[in-house]
């Protein structure tokens, strides 16, 4: 459905986009994850035509975007990362606009809206002023100004941005609707469990280039260890002294100290194990927990993507 | 063009106008109020009673018959409320600001201006104590005080003891003078013997047969002001006032509109017009359409007012006033437009915009009337598109000009209209 090939963006001298190719098929659910600054948004941008690339080309159904952007507007809907709403309106009348943008008006376009709104769970607060929604709320109702001209691909950026637990899951609901009915979306966000739970397929994303492009099941096989163990200690400076012990030692993949848990990535969970559980116990050191775990998304993101604090980039936002 | 869009984006820009009340009140109440207040002070409907007297002090150190006379004329004018002080408390309160104008008549004032009158000697000084902020009063006392004097000063040398006195010294210094020809000194000789000899009449005598002497010499001709406007209806201050205001507050309006859009440059809806089928035009296009009827109906809500409230009449080509209201509110639009082009920031750009529109409308006369600057600041105030649209809107109103009186004044606005949207169309960034 939309093919984006070698797309380029620079901002000043940092390279915000780099090389990234990737294809959406019609129907998928694409997750874009990636750290803060990784360029998601800016992806976001050049696909919804926001921003021209510096290099490479996006695609849709064939049709190159640059000769018609028009089109390509009229068949995707964003959902931009900041709130895009009128706070002083009618969650009605915010919609009538959206949809009056793309061509609709009078019966069409109210239908198209009562359809949006009891989509998202808002068509009985329709007419009630936007300011007076919850964050949870504006954040569905946001959602919904997308949906009015029925795209077939639907560019999320990070909807669930500042919201409950309880409103995160109804704007998931509402995504999983929009997947049963067929819709195509592209999913940004840094949230491992969102990505696992409504993705298809998942797109790593830091420093501007694409790190990975697999199912979960096929990112998951990526790691050199398919097991982990977190053992958690008393004293939280143990941590340290453990993590350089069991590090070298045979089956260990991976050592690392978090907050006073060690946490080990490990070829063969039995073997591995039991020389890590005997080296623990020569150093006399006593564990309050010790838990095992299959290995999931975030540790292939961490895995891929590194450690290190990432702060927001300049210049690294859409306009 | 999609009107559909374009439909959209008006009816949106009309909705959120609508439902802001504080945009409402300062777009037509506060200009209604300001109109009003100097529509008030600078002289309502032309009743001259309801203006308020200049607070004037008259110093007599002279205390002659001449002196008091003056005096006296003075407290007689419509325009003055002259009060008797000292010289130390007339400076005083002219330095404090409680009074505009001082006249200090000095010691000797009546003899050396008979004096005077004859000859080449040193004429006695008036001194006009005057608050610098107050200048125009010192001219109106000036001149109410010359016309005064002079009467009084004529009437004592054909009348009074000082006069005679004066003529009798001005005789005595003629016989000894030795610049003067023979004939010439006899001919005023002869003069001032005349003046003399009346002088030396009983007053009461000549009473009912020489009145001019007896008031002395006055202003040998009257004035009546005689208002020319359309004739039907007579001249309303508020008129200019409205005119003004309503041209000021339509340009904070526009400015409003600019600046509403640079902020929306920096929230997530800006993403979602730009991500929608539409053109730069044509989003241009809507912003103009619904800044322009905001416009227009601030400018119809400020003039039903001052019809209805304050007697405001379109004594002339109700056509032209409709074309400047419609050229007017569309030059706003565009000016808005023009300042989202170019401004970088919001508050940057409303400061600036504030400062730039104060200005145009203090030059283009909507405060004062322009006739009261000086005469280079009077021709440089016609570059200024709000010049042209106080006086348009002047022109059909009071004045009760035909159409062809807004052809120059609409021709400017329409033009300023065309420069502000080109600079808008080249430099507005929707692209980025």
């Amino acid at each position: 459905m939309l093919r984006a090939t070698h797309l380029k963006k620079e901002f000043g001298e940092r390279k915000a986009v780099d090389d990234v190719s990737f294809e959406i098929r019609a129907g998928e659910t694409l997750g874009l994850l990636g750290p803060n600054g990784a360029g998601k948004t800016t992806i976001l941008a050049m696909l919804s035509g926001l921003m021209q690339p510096d290099g490479g080309s996006v695609s849709f159904g064939g049709h190159s975007a640059r000769n018609s952007q028009e089109e390509l507007k009229r068949r995707i809907g964003l959902v931009p990362q900041d709130l895009a709403l009128y706070e002083e309106l009618s969650a009605a009348a915010n919609l009538q606009l959206f949809g009056g943008l793309y061509g609709l008006s009078g019966r069409p376009l109210a239908e198209s809206a009562a359809r949006a709104l009891e989509l998202v769970g808002l068509g009985e607060r329709a007419n009630e002023r936007v300011k007076r929604f919850s964050g949870g709320m504006k954040r569905r109702l946001n959602i919904a100004g997308a949906l009015l001209h029925d795209p077939e691909l639907i560019l999320l950026d990070e909807p669930t941005v500042g919201v409950d637990p309880q409103s995160r899951n109804a704007i998931f609901e509402n995504l999983e609707e929009l997947k049963r009915r067929g819709r195509t979306l592209l999913y940004t966000t840094h949230y491992m469990e969102e990505a696992e739970r409504l993705c298809d397929r998942i797109l790593i994303i830091d420093h501007g280039r694409v790190l990975a492009d697999d199912t979960v099941r096929g990112l998951l096989r990526r790691l050199p260890a398919s097991k982990s163990v977190r053992i958690e200690f008393d004293d939280p400076l143990a941590a340290e002294r453990v993590v350089t012990e069991v590090a070298a030692m045979p089956g260990v993949e991976s050592a690392r100290a978090e907050a006073g848990t060690v946490r080990m990535d490990l070829a063969d969970l039995g073997r591995g194990l039991a020389s890590v559980l005997s080296r623990v116990a020569d150093l006399g050191l006593p564990t309050s927990s010790i838990q095992t775990a299959e290995a999931d998304l975030e540790d292939v993101f961490i895995h891929l993507t590194g450690h290190a604090l990432r702060d927001d980039a300049p210049g690294a936002a859409a306009p | 063009m999609k009107t559909a869009a374009i439909r959209a984006l008006v009816h949106n820009d009309l909705r959120l106008y609508l439902t802001d009340r504080r945009a409402i009140i300062v777009g037509i109440a506060v200009p209604i109020l300001i109109a009003a207040f100097f529509g008030y002070v600078f002289g309502t409907t032309g009743d001259a009673g309801a203006t308020a007297k200049i607070p004037v002090g008259i110093v007599d150190e002279d205390a002659s018959v001449v002196s008091r006379a003056i005096a006296a004329d003075l407290t007689k004018e419509a325009m003055i409320e002259p009060k008797s002080l000292t010289r130390r408390a007339a400076e005083e309160l002219v330095r404090s600001g409680k009074l505009q104008v001082a006249a200090v008549i000095p010691q000797g004032f009546a003899m050396n201006a008979t004096r005077a009158l004859f000859t080449n000697d040193a004429k006695p000084e008036v001194t006009l104590l005057i608050d610098p902020s107050q200048t125009m009063s010192g001219r109106i006392v000036e001149g109410l005080f010359a016309q005064h004097a002079m009467e009084e000063i004529t009437k004592a040398a054909f009348n009074g003891s000082a006069g005679g006195a004066g003529l009798a010294d001005v005789i005595d210094r003629l016989d000894h003078a030795t610049n003067v020809s023979g004939q010439d000194r006899g001919d005023l000789k002869a003069l001032l013997e005349a003046a003399q000899r009346l002088n030396s009449r009983d007053p009461s005598a000549a009473s009912g047969q020489s009145g001019a002497l007896q008031r002395g010499l006055t202003i040998p001709y009257g004035v009546r002001s005689m208002p020319i406007t359309s004739g039907a209806v007579p001249y309303n201050a508020y008129a200019h006032s409205f005119a003004g205001m309503t041209t000021q507050f339509l340009l904070f309006g526009g400015i409003d509109a600019g600046i509403v859009l640079l902020l929306s440059r920096e929230r997530g809806i800006w993403q979602r017009l730009r991500s929608a089928p539409l053109s730069k035009s044509e989003f241009l296009l809507a912003r103009a359409v619904a800044t322009t009827l905001i416009g227009l109906f601030q400018f119809t809500a400020i003039y039903l007012f001052a019809i209805m409230v304050f007697g405001v009449r379109i004594t002339g080509s109700v056509a032209g006033f409709a074309v400047l209201a419609l050229l007017l509110c569309m030059l706003n639009a565009a000016f808005g437009l023009m300042l989202a082009s170019i401004g970088r920031s919001a508050g940057a750009t409303r400061g600036i915009a504030m400062m730039v529109t104060l200005l145009l409308v203090m030059v283009g006369g909507a405060w004062v009337p322009a006739f009261v600057f000086p005469k280079w600041l009077q021709s440089a105030s016609l570059a200024a598109p709000t010049r042209w649209a106080v006086d348009g809107l002047d022109a059909v109103t009071w004045r009760g000009s035909h159409f062809e009186a807004i052809l120059v004044p609409g021709a400017v606005l329409a033009l300023t209209t065309a420069v502000c949207l080109t600079i808008t169309i080249w430099a507005f960034r929707w692209d980025d």
